[in-house]
């Protein structure tokens, strides 16, 4: 029982003996010439400076949740497919009425001004 | 016949809903008689199945009759039925008649008050629940009444709420009833358990089998349903409600806190006499508080002027008595007396009703005076409850407070002594009330005096009916000559499960002695005169002396001395000690320790519920807070344990 | 090859015409220009009527559905019945309440009938998951409902608290199943049965069952998990307060029967003593409480957390008569709370002006009826005969007794013989007082009228005829036994 676990123990003492190594060997090998700018966290392209509890507009939470719902429909879609030879007409209608009411959601969301930015 | 005495309490459920609901535009009239006419049909038919059931063989005179079963489910079933037997049937007759004469006499003593209609309806209301409270043949309907009953009684207390000291007195008496009401419904809990029923019959049938004789068991169901009784019917230690509940109309003060509610309680341990009977402390202890409060009340009585307090102290007093004849085995004596009680007390108070009506109102005995010529029908009818009251031959009263008497004596002399000193004390503060209403010199106030009346016939002649019957009512119980206590052969049946209880306990029942019996009803008599003339000297041959006595000058006792040695006895034994006694336990003891416990739950409970809402913080941390608590507390009892 | 589970779509028909009646409300009132309320209000109608006429020919069903899922039983007839009742109530009762032109108007009744639905799913739930999944499917809708009047700080704040406190108890349900999951290898309400039949669990289980015994006491407010109940009650739309005091109330009770009875029926012994104090807890706290309210709808939220104490000790009793009572007093409960909410409802009027007792004075003046209507509903929370309230407190403790739980009892009477004060300190305003300013007029609309009608009808009527209702209880119960 305990042995099936060990192949993951494996796997953590490899990597973490990497990435330890990684840091290690750059630490010691580097030429050393800090700046202000240099000692900086690295943020891809933004500003890191500034608060970190901006506010965001509502209705990125309102496109964000709309955006998880429709993710997770097409996450039910993919094993359906998979599958579809053996579910055959039962398979095709439940699938229907899923997708049928997460569109009446989105009639809703449409109707309703969800979807514009303004 | 009797398979329609539902319809007994349904008239004045019907007179309830019309009144309640329809009669908006109509005039007072109208609604006065559809109300009094509603009562009166249930007093036609009570009489109707009264006549039925004396045609009956006295040993069959119980009928059940099941209307519905309002609640029958797996082992659950509560039939809604009605008991007629002679118990009910004195009960029903007297509620409905009496309740139909004060109703009548409602509609002149309420006319132009505002709420006239909601007035009608509440005493409506009132008599059907109190018609159900004695017809039911199981104790949940018992229950029902019961409840229902202090409901209106409380409304009715409260019926001019715009005085504040109504309002507080409709309170008072719904809180102490609750007391009562709580031993009450534990008592019908253990009856439950134990019989698995709440039928009457069958928990009567079936007590000797199912509860051991003097057991704790019977006791305690025993006691619980006392305390009850002592709520309802205002004994101590629960009575201080009842003089308070004269803030309602008068003609309520006569209805249902003299004639027939207050005296649910008397009923109720009539009809468990079976139960007491196997309880020799509870029945020891019925007949100590009846008598107990009996003679408590009657010393308050002597002291008050408020006309309607010395009836409300009174009616407490003549309460206790009919406790006593429960508790010393007289179940019959203590019915018969309610039954007069019920015909003298609502006479008094109805006719104290018609003073204050000329009086505009006015109830303080020091303001009256002198009232009998200009009240002539009001003066001879109270005249007549008083002597019922007093028990003078061959009034009412006599032969229902001297039948008590007799089995208080029977039972121990001590129960006799307190009967008996009540009972000159009865005899002295109500010929006290008498002399200082409506004789003596005028103390009325000039501009009350010029527009003293009589009131008009329909409150005249419901008293005058009143009186014939606290005349003749005792008739139907005259003892001594053989078969001629119809009124106790009536009931007889009924407690004779009981009594044959009561015998067996009592190694070789006492024997009635025919010398004895007479020597303690001239004692009585004596008694009653004996208060009659003290009364008399004290407001009408000496107006002076009481101011004197109770100002207690020390010259006083001088004169006192020189006219009458019995005066200085009275002086010593009564006026002096008990005035200043009972003045002690009025003030004391009613003002401080009873309301003071009574405020004090009160306040205890608010006090509590504000330590809850401190708790209530309105932060859902502590919210939170709490469900932890309640989860480590639980899952650490179920996994520890 | 996959294994179909078995359809039953006919069982579970009621609910499949609350969710598709609240889809169509849904659609079709966002092209409705004018009167959305009221054409919502209609359509919602027409759903629940259907829904109703769906359910009734399902009370001759005996069987699960669904690979076990669902169990369609007279059980969940009943309380499907009793659910679409308060939903329909609610729906006439909240008409009057919306505002064509305010946000969430008519999402209003979406939400009510997609609460209506998860509520029917947990009722007949025969898995643990089935109940979940119910129990969140109408949470999530009251929480939203709970803050749906638009501006109202305390609207919003009670539909937080209720949000967050309420996830709180779903993760210790959860967890609670998840516990039992671990002992037993299954969450379907047979398999534990017979998990626990063999006799073989440890302290685990045990604690499992605690936790589900919380997760169910935080729905139905149970003491010490009710804290939340009086400020969501006072800060959510009136109408909802009476649809959360007895709809989720009801269902939370129904699951909490059927887990308990069915499935966890082995451990009656390690649950009664637990029931039994937090039953004692709940009417002694709820009660003392409610005494020192000022504000009837705080008044009203301690007075159902007492009622919730009432009805459990229908479960303590443990007995077929005990649940039956138990479903009565739901039953009897409906009527009642609904119709005592849609009159504060009524006067309170849409801002919940009129919310303090006070405002009550002389209203017997002003609007007899509604007085009278009111003091019913009043007489039958106090249980004072011969209302439903009566009845239901009668059952109940009548089944506590022949139990033996005399204690318990004593403590139901003293404390509703407490609990008459503060209702009839209502009826005494009513009654008794005089306002000091004229009162406001009323606003009756025939549908709060259509309400309070059938509530005070319900009310006097299954109190007075409660034979039939009693035995259709008994019945509904047999399952379980």
């Amino acid at each position: 029982m305990i042995n099936s676990y060990l192949p993951i123990l494996v796997i953590l003492l490899v990597s973490a003996f990497i990435g330890l190594a990684i840091i290690v060997l750059s630490t010691l090998l580097s030429r050393k010439n800090p700046t202000p700018i240099k000692l900086m966290p690295y943020e891809c392209g933004m500003d890191p400076i500034g608060g970190a509890r901006r506010r965001f507009s509502v209705r990125f939470f309102i496109i964000g949740m709309l955006f998880i719902v429709f993710d997770i429909e097409l996450m039910f879609l993919f094993p359906w497919a998979v599958v579809y030879d053996q579910l055959m007409i039962f398979g095709f209608i439940e699938m229907l009425v899923f997708v049928l009411v997460l569109l009446a959601g989105l009639i809703y969301v449409w109707k309703k001004g969800a979807l514009e930015w303004q | 016949m009797t398979d329609l005495v539902w319809l007994i309490p349904v008239f004045p459920l019907i007179g309830f809903l019309i009144n309640g609901l329809f009669t908006r535009k109509l005039p007072e009239k109208a609604i006065g008689w559809i109300g009094s006419l509603s009562v009166g049909a249930s007093f036609v038919v009570a009489v109707l199945i009264f006549l039925e059931v004396l045609g009956m063989e006295p040993g069959s005179r119980s009928v059940q009759k099941i209307v519905y079963t309002w609640i029958l489910s797996g082992d659950l079933s509560v039939p809604i039925g009605f008991l007629i037997d002679p118990l009910s049937l004195v009960m029903m007759l007297v509620v409905s008649g009496v309740g139909f004469i004060i109703h009548v006499y409602s509609i002149g003593y309420m006319h132009g008050e505002t709420g006239f209609r909601r007035y009608f309806a509440y005493l409506n209301l009132f008599v059907f629940n109190m018609l159900i409270l004695v017809s039911a043949n199981n104790f949940l309907l018992l229950f029902v009444g019961w409840e229902g009953v202090g409901l209106c009684s409380y409304l009715l207390i409260g019926y001019y709420y715009e005085k504040k000291s109504a309002a507080d007195a409709g309170k008072k008496a719904f809180v102490v009833n609750r007391v009562g009401d709580f031993g009450f419904l534990v008592g019908m809990f253990l009856i439950f358990i134990t019989f698995g029923t709440f039928d009457f019959t069958q928990v009567f049938s079936e007590a000797t089998a199912k509860l051991t004789q003097g057991g704790l068991m019977v006791t305690g169901i025993t006691l619980l349903l006392f305390l009850g009784a002592t709520g309802k019917s205002a004994q101590i230690p629960l009575y201080t409600w009842l003089p308070d509940a004269m803030e309602g109309p008068t003609p309520v003060s006569a209805l249902i806190h003299a004639a027939t509610m207050v005296t649910a309680g008397v009923y109720m341990v009539a009809r468990c006499s079976v139960l007491f009977a196997m309880a020799p402390v509870s029945m020891t202890t019925v007949a100590v508080i009846g008598g107990a409060t009996a003679f408590y009340a009657a010393t308050i009585g002597m002291t008050q002027f408020d006309i309607k307090r010395v009836l409300a102290y009174s009616t407490i007093s003549q309460l206790g008595y009919m406790f006593m004849a429960c508790g010393v085995g007289a179940f019959a004596s203590g019915i018969f007396h309610l039954m007069t009680h019920a015909f003298f007390k609502a006479l008094l108070f109805m006719a104290a009703g018609s003073v204050m009506h000329a009086m505009a109102g006015e109830l303080d005995m020091r303001k009256m005076g002198n009232l009998r010529h200009k009240l002539p029908q009001t003066h001879w009818t109270y005249l007549f409850g008083t002597l019922a009251i007093a028990g003078i031959f061959p009034f009412a009263g006599f032969f229902s407070k001297d039948e008590i008497l007799f089995y208080s004596f029977e039972r121990h002399m001590g129960f006799w002594i307190l009967g008996a000193l009540a009972a000159i004390m009865t005899s002295y503060y109500m010929f006290r009330s008498v002399f200082m209403t409506f004789y003596g010199k005028s103390r009325v106030e000039a501009d009350v005096a010029h527009h003293l009346h009589e009131s008009p016939p329909i409150m005249t002649v419901p008293l005058m009916i009143l009186a014939g019957l606290s005349l003749v009512g005792g008739l139907v119980g005259i003892p001594i000559i053989q078969g001629w206590h119809v009124f106790g052969d009536f009931l007889s049946p009924v407690f004779a499960p009981a009594t044959a209880i009561l015998t067996s306990n009592a190694h070789g029942a006492a024997h009635h002695s025919l010398a004895l019996e007479l020597i303690l009803m001239g004692m009585s008599l004596a008694i009653a005169v004996g208060g009659l003339l003290f009364a008399r000297y004290m407001y009408i041959v000496d107006p002076a002396a009481p101011d004197r006595v109770i100002s207690r000058i020390p010259e006083i006792h001088q004169l006192v001395y020189n006219k009458y040695w019995v005066d200085q006895l009275y002086d010593i034994l009564f006026v002096n000690s008990i005035v200043k006694f009972s003045r002690f336990l009025w003030k004391a003891f009613d003002d401080a320790v009873v309301d003071g416990i009574v405020n004090g739950l009160a306040r205890l409970t608010r006090g509590f519920g504000g330590v809850l809402r401190q708790l209530q913080s309105g932060l859902v941390k502590d919210y939170a807070l709490s469900i932890m608590v309640g989860v480590v507390v639980i899952i650490g009892y179920l996994v520890l344990r | 090859m996959i294994q179909f589970p078995v359809v039953n779509l006919g069982g579970i028909l009621p609910a499949l015409i609350l969710c598709i009646a609240g889809l169509v409300v849904m659609l079709a009132c966002l092209f409705v220009k004018r009167g959305t309320v009221t054409v919502a209000a209609i359509m919602s109608a027409i759903g629940i009527l259907a829904a109703g006429a769906a359910n009734s020919p399902l009370r001759v069903l005996n069987e699960t559905a669904f690979s076990g899922l669902v169990s369609l039983d007279p059980y969940s007839w009943f309380f499907n019945f009793l659910i679409l009742i308060a939903t329909g109530l609610t729906v006439l009762a909240s008409v009057r309440y919306l505002s064509d032109d305010e946000p969430g108007a008519y999402e209003y009744f979406v939400l009510l009938l997609f609460s209506g639905a998860g509520m029917m799913f947990m009722v007949s739930g025969n898995h643990l998951l089935t109940i979940f999944v119910g129990l969140e499917t109408l949470s999530i809708s009251i929480y939203v409902l709970a803050g749906i009047i638009p501006k109202n700080p305390k609207s919003s704040e009670a539909a937080l608290k209720y949000l967050i406190l309420g996830g709180f108890s779903s993760g210790i349900f959860l967890y609670g199943a998840a516990l039992l999951y671990g002992s037993a290898g299954s969450t379907g309400l047979p398999a534990l049965t017979e998990y626990f039949k063999a006799g073989t669990f440890g302290p685990m289980a045990l604690a499992g069952m605690g936790l589900l015994a919380i997760g169910f006491a935080f729905k139905v407010s149970a003491v010490p998990f009710h804290m939340w109940t009086p400020d969501v009650y006072e800060g959510a739309p009136t109408p909802i307060t009476g649809f959360m005091s007895v709809g989720v109330k009801a269902a939370a009770f129904a699951a909490f029967v059927r887990v308990f009875f069915d499935a966890l029926g082995e451990l009656q012994v390690n649950w009664t003593e637990i029931l039994w104090v937090l039953a004692a807890l709940t009417m002694i706290l709820g009660n003392l409480a409610a005494i020192v309210q000022d504000n009837i709808k705080r008044m009203l939220a301690y007075s159902s957390i007492a009622h919730a104490g009432y009805i459990l000790i229908g479960m303590v009793a443990g007995t077929e008569l005990g649940t039956a009572g138990v479903l009565y007093y739901l039953l009897a409960y409906t009527f009642t709370n609904i119709g005592a909410f849609g009159v504060v409802a009524l006067v309170g009027s849409k801002r919940e002006a009129n919310v303090h007792i006070d405002d009550y004075r002389g209203l017997a003046k002003s609007n007899p009826l509604l007085a009278l209507v009111m003091s019913i509903f009043l007489f039958s929370l106090a249980g004072i005969p011969p209302t439903a309230g009566f009845v239901g407190k009668f059952a109940i403790f009548s089944a506590a007794i022949a139990q033996g739980y005399i204690w318990l009892v004593v403590i139901g009477a003293l404390t509703s013989a407490a609990s008459v004060y503060y209702y009839f300190r209502v009826v005494m305003k009513m009654y008794m007082e005089v306002p000091e300013t004229t009162p406001a007029r009323l606003e009756f609309s025939p549908s709060m009228i259509l309400a309070l009608g059938i509530a005070v009808i319900g009310v006097v009527y299954i109190g007075i005829f409660p034979t039939t209702y009693l035995n259709l209880a008994l019945e509904s119960v047999k399952p379980l036994f």
